[in-house]
């Protein structure tokens, strides 16, 4: 009997013979293991602050590089899940949590994730002394950092929004807590965290690459990785290994795509409610070989032999607690807890301003400020300019779609792959041609992101119901008629989507493309970027708050005054249904 | 005597609104399920029979009086007593048989003995075949008899089955109705009781034991009707038409509010539950009462057979036809007014000018809100004024229907106008 779809969630154990799909997966599986041992010796390797780690620009030392780079990756990945599924099950279940919880993570949402590097990193490493897990620590975390915000929201959102009478349905046939959590709420969650997931990685290849070579007060540390590999390649101007760098990357994204982002994408929806509209899906291969093969199977029973246990562990315990009271919420503890809150953040505001300007003037505050609204400038108008560029071609794209099956995975593509590996290019570009930093750094800001908006507008092309295209062309609507009623209102909502998202990425990336380096020559662009970065390579802990901070509140305006405006209108007006 | 299987005792359920007022949808209902019994509870929207329902599975804790199962009290969901659902309520990452085996393995029943458990029950339900398709592959009909096995697989003492012939079409809800029936008089499930709450007058005839009847605002037990009638039962029977009009006479009379008792209809307020009925649905239905073969008279279980409406279809267009004047219902019988035949006869422009008089005439929201934009020096309030006057009377998505419903019906009569986008009510445009 052939299982469908690989059915995670219940194995039979007669079913756990081997077959031939287990040749190919049970190399892989010891693979992985072994990899995992590997790189757990190799991270915790001693390690002195000011002793220099030696990267080798040899192209055969590529693929270890590489791997490293995917390791601390997957650290990441799986520390920000299960930090995504504990912070938004504590929000989802508890009212109390929630009112902090959630705001807390619409903050930390829009903290630039190499800021978070910056701070972390001398934390990390006072933490492992004498071991380059600390720093390993702070580049894992940082990666944590480009995925764990939206992979909680996702959760969050999943878990508010279960169907009331799925969870009556749990309650009537007595699933315990527990196990409604992992069989009804972490299932209904799962569609949209793997997509969130996947998004994720495909933003955190950039930040992985950018966080292996760190400078902290004076001090570049460089972990073994491609994102050292290529900071290396920069100090000494060798072109050459900057092009090995970029095929092993495009390898191993393709990897990637193939072996983890198909595959699992193709799994969630069977988590879905209602997939009959993408029945013709083909199952991409990797999918195939995970779900034939037995070994993974027995991988499957043994965690859910696990869960079982804790379960019925729980409910031992909650056998014993059972005999409480019902406990009435009180509504002078509650005043009370308010007021404990406000009380909090009014004292950190106090301290955090109190420990800038301790060493930071008045003057110099409001130079920052200066700084961002330069680097505010550069994403609008950036964004403008790409929306100009791509909103014709994204729909000439979707108009086809035939054209559009084909092109939306490579931009998919384009948009995971690292943009910053081909800086060191536009600083050779700049210098060649003399052209003037301030102006000619700026696109580097939306190279890597320029593609969310092209790609959400082929989406929103694509989704235009055949009918209306009919419509307006049986009403002769032409041209500029055609742009402003017909196809601009249809795909405002998909653009909106993909210009924020590019402009959040361009916020981060001006960390680190507002100074840019080849050998030692040095290209600065003003902003708040390029403050961050030096205050970081200098160490000095008040003026990366300041900077920080500063970019904190320019990107919560910008969400607050002008996206989150234009997604209300977007979702009011203009939906398709 | 025995101990009922099912038992409530003075059930009342009041839900808080934002601004701590008890909101009351149940009032002292008092209820016994005997062996051997199927009850259908039948009841307009706001009757509360679906939070009835909930509260008998213990899934909401009732805020007065006590519910028992065979003398126990029920606080929580009890072994003994399953559920079917409106929307079937599959675990769309289960298969078939992964659904029907959930409820055994949570009651710790193990491996071997709840694989031929579930296997059964998939048999016993006519599903056979399907235990490794997941519901996505299933039809509606299919999907219900999912719900079905998953309930009956646990040997239920009591079956509440919620609206679970609502979402099928009309054939695929009489087999299936029919094959639990069967079941049922064959003694081939254990069940002992069954509480079924319908929204179809004829479903709940053909197979009840004995139907309640709610009323609204708030539920309560209007009335009980015995049927004795020997099962299956025909409905051209002239016994059960007889109870069909019975109980479609129950439905469209609230106390107080019978016409053939002359009666004066007690008034209603601003906070008045609308029903949900639309302008186009209404002038249709006056213009098929004038023309043959009713000639401005109908019976109502034959006017909703040959017009093709469902009870919740049918009793909001007919409320709204009395609420306004335009038809008076008696006997389960419904009769044009002059009102309602100058309706039918008018010209578009009369028309508007007849639901506008009617509207400001009888329905206390709409002329408010007329009142209240004339006195404003600009003509114009926000909609969100009118919506927390609501909501001092009802839930907050009630409020918000009605307000669209007063605003569907103001906006064509010409009343007063609404933009969407400010989401602002004026006199504009007049």
């Amino acid at each position: 009997m052939e299982q469908r779809w690989g059915l995670p969630l219940i194995a039979w154990p007669s079913r756990l013979r081997p077959n031939y799909w287990d040749l190919v997966a049970l190399p892989m599986v010891l693979g992985v293991i072994a990899l995992i041992a590997w790189g757990g010796l190799a991270m915790s390797a001693r390690y002195q602050i000011g002793q220099v780690l030696a990267i080798s620009l040899d192209p055969w030392r590529l693929p270890e590089y590489a791997l490293r780079t995917v390791l601390r990756m997957a650290c990441g990945l799986v520390a920000a899940l299960v930090f995504s599924l504990a912070y938004a099950a504590i929000a989802a279940k508890s009212r109390r949590a929630e009112k902090i919880l959630i705001p807390v993570l619409d903050i930390l949402q829009s903290v630039p994730i190499l800021g978070f590097l910056s701070i972390t990193v001398t934390g990390f490493m006072a933490l492992f002394p004498g071991r380059l897990l600390g720093v390993e620590c702070a580049a894992i975390f940082a990666i944590f950092t480009s995925q764990a915000w939206n992979m909680t929201f996702s959760v969050y959102q999943s878990l508010r929004t279960v169907p009331s009478e799925l969870i009556e349905a749990a309650r009537m046939y007595h699933l315990s807590s527990w196990k409604r959590f992992w069989r009804l709420e972490v299932p209904h969650a799962i569609p949209s965290l793997v997509w969130n997931m996947m998004m994720s990685v495909s933003g955190g290849w950039f930040f992985v690459v950018a966080s292996e070579a760190i400078t902290v007060a004076g001090q570049t540390i460089m972990l073994p990785g491609i994102g050292s590999y290529i900071a290396t390649a920069i100090v000494q101007r060798d072109l050459a290994a900057i092009g090995y760098a970029v095929v092993v990357m495009f390898v191993v994204i393709l990897l990637y795509d193939q072996l983890l982002f198909r595959p699992l994408l193709a799994w969630s929806r069977k988590f879905l409610a209602d997939s009959s509209a993408d029945e013709d899906n083909i199952r991409p291969w990797f999918l195939i070989v995970l779900q034939r093969a037995r070994v993974f199977e027995l991988v499957q029973s043994g965690v859910l032999e696990v869960n079982r246990i804790i379960d019925s562990g729980l409910a031992a315990l909650a056998r014993r607690r059972r005999a409480g009271v019902e406990r009435q919420p009180r509504p002078e503890f509650e005043l009370v807890f308010n007021i404990a809150l406000l009380g909090l953040a009014a004292a950190a505001a106090v301290w955090i301003v109190a420990f800038i300007h301790e060493t930071v003037g008045l003057s110099e505050i409001g130079w920052v400020f200066l700084l961002g609204a330069a680097t505010a400038a550069r994403v609008l108008i950036l964004i403008g300019l790409a929306s100009l560029i791509w909103v014709p071609i994204g729909v000439a794209i979707g108009l086809r779609p035939h054209l559009a099956d084909r092109v939306q995975p490579i931009v998919q593509f384009l948009a995971a792959f690292p943009a910053n590996l081909f800086f060191p290019v536009a600083v050779v570009l700049i210098l060649r041609f003399r052209l003037n930093p301030q102006i000619w750094l700026s696109p580097l800001m939306i190279l890597g992101t320029q593609w969310y908006i092209l790609f959400n507008v082929i989406v929103g092309t694509t989704a235009l119901p055949l009918e209306l295209q009919r419509v307006a062309q049986n009403l002769g609507v032409r041209r500029f008629l055609w742009w402003r009623r017909v196809i601009l209102p249809a795909i405002f909502p998909a653009y909106v989507t993909g210009a924020v998202t590019a402009a959040g990425g361009s916020w981060n990336a001006s960390i680190v493309s507002e100074v840019v380096q080849w050998g030692d020559t040095t290209l600065t662009a003003t902003g708040i970027g390029a403050y961050i970065a030096h205050t970081t390579a200098e160490g000095d802990s008040a003026r990366i708050a300041l900077g920080i901070s500063v970019l904190c509140l320019y990107v919560l305006a910008f969400n607050r005054l002008l996206w989150r405006r234009l997604y209300d209108l977007a979702a009011e007006r203009l939906r398709l249904d | 005597m025995t101990v009922p299987l099912l038992r409530t005792e003075a059930v009342s359920k009041t839900y808080r609104t934002p601004d701590h007022l008890g909101r009351l949808v149940l009032d002292h209902v008092d209820f016994s399920l005997h062996d051997g019994e199927i009850t259908a509870i039948l009841g307009k929207s706001g009757s509360g029979k679906s939070t009835f329902l909930r509260i008998l599975a213990g899934l909401v804790p009732p805020s007065e009086g006590a519910v028992e199962y065979r003398g126990l009290q029920v606080s929580e969901p009890v072994r003994g007593i399953a559920m079917v659902f409106q929307s079937y309520a599959l675990f769309p990452w289960l298969t078939v048989l992964g659904n029907v085996e959930l409820g055994l393995e949570a009651l710790g029943v193990s491996g071997g003995d709840r694989r031929r458990r579930a296997v059964n029950a998939i048999d016993l339900i006519g599903l056979d075949g399907f235990e490794n398709a997941y519901p996505k592959e299933l039809s509606g009909g299919m999907r219900q008899r999912v719900g079905f096995a998953r309930a009956l697989v646990v040997n239920p003492d009591v079956l509440l089955l919620d609206e679970p012939f609502s979402s099928l079409d009309v054939l695929t809800a009489e087999t299936l109705r029919g094959d639990l029936l069967d079941l049922w008089d064959d003694h081939r499930i254990p069940t002992k009781g069954i509480v079924i709450v319908s929204h179809n007058i004829e479903e709940a005839v053909e197979i009840a034991d004995r139907i309640l009847i709610f009323s609204s605002d708030p539920g309560r037990i209007r009335a009980q009707i015995p049927i004795a009638l020997p099962r299956p039962r025909s409905s051209d029977g002239a016994a059960f038409r007889q109870i069909v009009d019975q109980v479609y006479t129950l439905l469209t009379t609230e106390p107080g509010r019978d016409g053939r008792r002359g009666a004066k209809p007690e008034p209603i307020g601003i906070g008045y539950r609308l029903p949900d009925a639309s302008v186009q649905q209404l002038a249709g239905l006056i213009d098929t009462l004038t023309e043959a073969p009713y000639h401005g008279r109908a019976d109502l279980p034959h006017l909703a057979d040959e017009e093709n409406l469902v009870m919740d279809e049918l009793f909001p267009l007919i409320e709204t036809l009395q609420l306004l004047g335009f038809a008076n219902v008696s006997g389960g019988d419904i009769e044009l007014t002059p009102l309602g035949r100058a309706h039918a006869n008018a010209d578009m422009l009369e028309r508007k000018q007849i639901f506008a008089e009617a509207l400001l005439k009888h329905v206390p929201l709409a002329a408010h809100i007329r009142r209240v934009l004339d006195e404003r020096p600009g003509h114009r309030a926000p909609a969100t004024r009118f919506l927390r006057e609501l909501e001092d009377h009802l839930s907050e998505e009630e409020a918000e229907r009605v307000l669209e419903t007063v605003i569907n019906w103001g906006r064509h009569a010409e009343i007063f106008a609404y933009d969407y986008d400010t989401e602002v009510l004026s006199l504009e445009n007049f």
